[in-house]
């Protein structure tokens, strides 16, 4: 059983831990068929009831969940020769956002993703998945240069948002995030973005333009993390579990409003309990976008690519 | 360049002069809280006389005093938000919606507007801040978006005045992709050589600077205007530390690289008239059909 369960699972972890244990006893040559099928049956009704209703924030956790695969993770899954790049050329390098040059079954890709980190010294060197501004240049370096020798460009997101601090705003992260989105609009090669865990406002944007714009099954994309946005409604970021409800931050959410274009299944119960799995779904996922890419001429891509985000939005012409 | 059109030497700006700022005769200075003269700080165009606090103004009164004879042509007024979250906190979406519809006699925060500015035509958008925040969502990019495609179209300079505190959350993710859509549009602008000058005045934060804001040719601010990503609050939080003097002002980004300019408001029409002059002279143009004029990076 994980140390990092949500409360959420725990009765499904505890059916695993006791499957395991019935598992671990049978091999020692004594019959627990019976109990183990009983066990199995009820282990799939249980999970049914958890992972088929889940709250919107249920979804924030599971996307959030410190088990779940992170983009480097999937780099080093999906990819044969990773080799990262470094540095903006600017200022400094930043590893809330690792990119570099890589083989998807033997086709070249740039690859960007955000960088959280799993123990404490992680997470502090790659701050929490939150960039600076050096982060968003280098990833901006990188797609040009994947840009200038035709190489298509994925991105993998996984961000609580850009990083709100002092020297962020000195270096400019709103220009940073900016000039990454005019640049993507028009940048002369194939864009496939995915959001795999949290997909935190302008942080998560900045990487986040594409011709296609895929989200996992249990992953959020929202334009105010719930934590913020009730802290702005009821002065209390506690209520997070509230706010999560009307921003309508989940894939399904993002996909019924037409703004992604797909949603890639994770296994039952979510990505982090069988990241090997996922990550060939995702790679499957990417391999049949591209090739649908292809087809394009460059000019094609680029109308196509305006005329996505151009139609994005709903009003009324009283 | 085909936006020429008979510059003419700018006059006087009158703008209207219909104050959103409180009734009465005097009123204080909200930064040096000197009590002034109502009919005198009208007459300054909302500067204070003592400190020079450029007060916040609506939409209205920042083209008044902007376009030739405060004279333009309002686009796409008809367009409004149909709240596609069905977003309820204390209050719903649409009743804060209807609230600032009352009180700024607007459908929403933007006007997308063209006229002449020193004689040149051209597309100006502005922020109405007074309208939930001036926040950007489906209607307000759409507007952005409509204005820039004109001024692609006409090929005619394209200006917008920024007032926002950013993303509106009551749209949630389509408010978020207001973003993209309009740098998007901003890069076609680029594409097809439009002077883009950005005026960024108090307050000009979140998604809105994370966009087509910071993306101007020319990016110009108004002394004092709170600019930024984040809300200093959340960086105090954040940073657990007071915050340097003068953070996120318009002197601050100046001197750390981010904008062209700051410009007090009296002077604002003559600059912008220079600007325009420099992007439409036709003496010893060159083509560069292939600069893009916009990438910092190659
Ligand atoms: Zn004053």
């Amino acid at each position: 059983m994980s140390k990092n369960s949500l409360e959420f699972e725990k009765p499904i972890d505890d059916l695993l831990h006791q499957i395991k244990k019935y598992e671990d006893l049978s091999s020692g040559g004594k019959d627990y068929k019976a109990e183990l099928q009983r066990l199995r049956k009820k282990l799939a009704k249980v999970e049914k009831e958890v992972f088929g209703s889940l709250t919107p924030w249920q979804k924030t956790q599971l996307a959030r969940h410190p088990d779940r695969p992170y983009p480097v993770d999937y780099f080093n899954m999906m990819l044969d020769d990773f080799v990262e790049l470094h540095g903006d050329r600017r200022f400094a390098e930043d590893y809330a956002i690792i990119g570099g040059m890589g083989m998807l079954e033997g086709r070249p890709v740039m690859i960007i993703g955000n960088q959280k980190g799993r123990d404490t010294k992680q997470k502090i060197k790659y701050n929490f998945g939150m960039a600076n501004p050096e982060g968003y240049r280098k990833s901006l370096r990188l797609m040009k240069l994947a840009e200038k020798f035709g190489k298509p460009v994925i991105t993998i997101i996984d961000t609580p948002g850009a990083y709100p601090g002092i020297g962020a705003e000195e270096r400019g992260q709103s220009q940073a995030i900016a000039e990454n989105l005019m640049e993507m609009a028009h940048l002369q090669v194939p864009i496939i973005a995915i959001v795999t865990g949290e997909g935190g406002s302008g942080g998560a944007l900045a990487l986040g333009m594409g011709d296609r714009v895929l989200m996992l099954e249990n992953s959020v994309y929202s334009v105010i993390s719930p934590e913020s946005c009730a802290a702005i409604l009821w002065r209390d970021a506690s209520k997070a579990a509230d706010a999560a409800e009307p921003l309508r931050l989940t894939a399904q959410d993002a996909y019924s409003f037409k703004i992604i274009d797909s949603i890639i299944p994770e296994p039952t119960g979510g990505a982090h309990r069988d990241g090997k799995a996922e990550a060939t779904v995702l790679k499957t996922a990417i391999k049949k976008h591209l090739e649908e890419l292809d087809r394009f001429s460059i000019d094609e891509l680029l109308e196509n690519r305006y005329n996505k985000y151009r139609r994005i939005g709903v009003y009324e012409e009283q | 360049m085909s936006w020429f059109n008979n510059p003419k030497t700018p006059k006087t700006p009158v703008g209207d002069k219909q104050l959103k700022i409180p009734e009465g005769l005097w009123l204080k200075c909200e930064n040096c809280k000197e009590i002034l003269y109502r009919k005198e700080l009208e007459k300054n165009l909302n500067v204070c006389m003592k400190c020079n606090y450029h007060f916040r103004l609506s939409a209205s009164q920042r083209l008044g005093l902007i376009y030739d004879n405060g004279v333009y042509t309002e686009f796409d007024n008809n367009l409004a938000a149909i709240d596609p979250l069905k977003f309820k906190d204390s209050q719903k979406y649409r009743d804060r919606l209807k609230n600032s519809q009352e009180n700024t006699g607007l459908k929403d925060a933007l006007l997308n507007t063209q006229g002449k500015l020193g004689g040149y035509e051209m597309v100006i958008c502005a922020f109405e801040f007074s309208f939930m925040g001036g926040s950007m969502a489906s209607v307000v990019g759409e507007k952005l978006s409509r204005g820039m495609e004109r001024a692609i179209q006409l090929k005619i300079p394209f200006m917008s005045i920024s007032a926002s505190g950013g993303a509106r959350m009551q749209e949630g993710l389509f408010s978020l992709m207001q973003m993209a859509k309009t740098s998007a549009a901003v890069s076609a602008m680029g594409r097809a050589k439009i002077p883009f000058i950005s005026l960024l005045t108090d307050p000009t934060m979140g998604g809105v600077s994370a966009s087509f804001a910071m993306l101007g040719d020319v990016i110009i601010a108004e002394p004092g205007a709170l600019i930024g990503f984040a809300g200093p609050r959340v960086i105090e939080q954040t940073m657990k530390k007071p915050l340097p003097e003068g953070f996120q002002r318009a002197e601050f980004l100046l001197e750390h690289g981010m904008i062209d300019m700051i410009v007090n408001r009296g002077q604002l029409r003559n600059r912008l008239v220079q600007i325009l002059n420099f992007f439409n002279s036709q003496t010893a143009g060159y083509a560069g059909k292939d600069a893009c004029g916009q990438c910092l990076t190659v």
